[in-house]
């Protein structure tokens, strides 16, 4: 596999709207014959709440850090991929970006697999969180069902790879 | 003295975003879990699903804390 230019040659957070664009520019390269690319848009209700706003808030270097690590790791497993993230902060409506990811690789099937793994394990592991705003008021999300007593034995299914809960 | 940072529903349970807590010594990070639950009740239900990072990665249970470390409390993440 190719050690230079790194993999990961975009993982950052923007307060401005996000750029489809930049995202797959920065995944493009000769040997690039597909390029995948995943789009997460504020919708307009979860779980049955209607949502007019969501604030994302992240722990920026921490953020940035592990988006880092991901796509790294991710073109450590998947030789020839490059990944390309940018997440937005602050406050979003209903049908604004919250992310873009991109993958790129010699064949489609590479393509796909890295950029489904990006946006999973950003999902499972980089520090933001987002608010919902509607008609019932603020809410963190998943934070209700973090509490132990409505969730017996419940455990987050992190993954192993975060090795935090020290199974 | 070390920087506890808390994020999201984290920072509502504790009613501040960052504050200084002095060690008595070297702790580990489920030490000093315990400690924020127990000096912040609010925070108690919901330990079993936080996550502490330390210096920026994701601690292990059993990793050190010493003075100087940035702690961040990390609530189960909804990025994306």
């Amino acid at each position: 596999m190719s050690v230079e230019p790194r993999p990961a040659v975009l993982a950052d957070l923007r307060t401005e709207p996000l750029s489809v664009d930049e995202v797959v520019s920065a995944v493009a390269h000769p040997g690039a014959g597909g390029t995948s690319v995943f789009i997460g848009t504020v919708r307009d209700e979860a779980d049955g709440r209607a949502v007019t706003l969501l604030e994302y808030e992240a722990y920026p270097t921490m953020a940035r850090a592990e988006m880092r690590k991901i796509a790294e790791e991710i073109a450590g497993e998947l030789p020839d991929v490059r990944l390309a993230v940018t997440h937005r902060v602050g406050s979003l409506r209903v049908g604004d970006l919250a992310i873009v990811c991109a993958a790129s690789a010699p064949h489609r099937g590479e393509a796909f697999r890295a950029c489904r793994l990006l946006i999973d394990r950003i999902k499972e592991r980089v520090p933001i969180w987002k608010r919902e705003h509607g008609p019932d008021g603020p809410y963190w999300v998943g934070w209700q069902d973090a509490r132990c007593s409505s969730h017996e034995g419940h455990h987050h299914e992190h993954d192993a790879e975060a090795h935090v809960h020290g199974k | 003295m070390i920087r506890v940072l808390a994020f999201a529903g984290a920072r509502d349970a504790i009613g501040t975003a960052e504050l200084d807590l002095a060690l008595d010594g070297p702790t580990t990070a489920r030490a000093l879990l315990a400690r924020l639950c127990a000096a912040h009740p609010r925070l108690a239900p919901y330990a079993s699903s936080i996550r502490l990072a330390v210096n920026g990665t994701y601690a292990a249970w059993d990793d050190p804390v010493a003075d100087g470390d940035e702690v961040a409390i990390i609530p189960p993440v909804a990025g994306g």
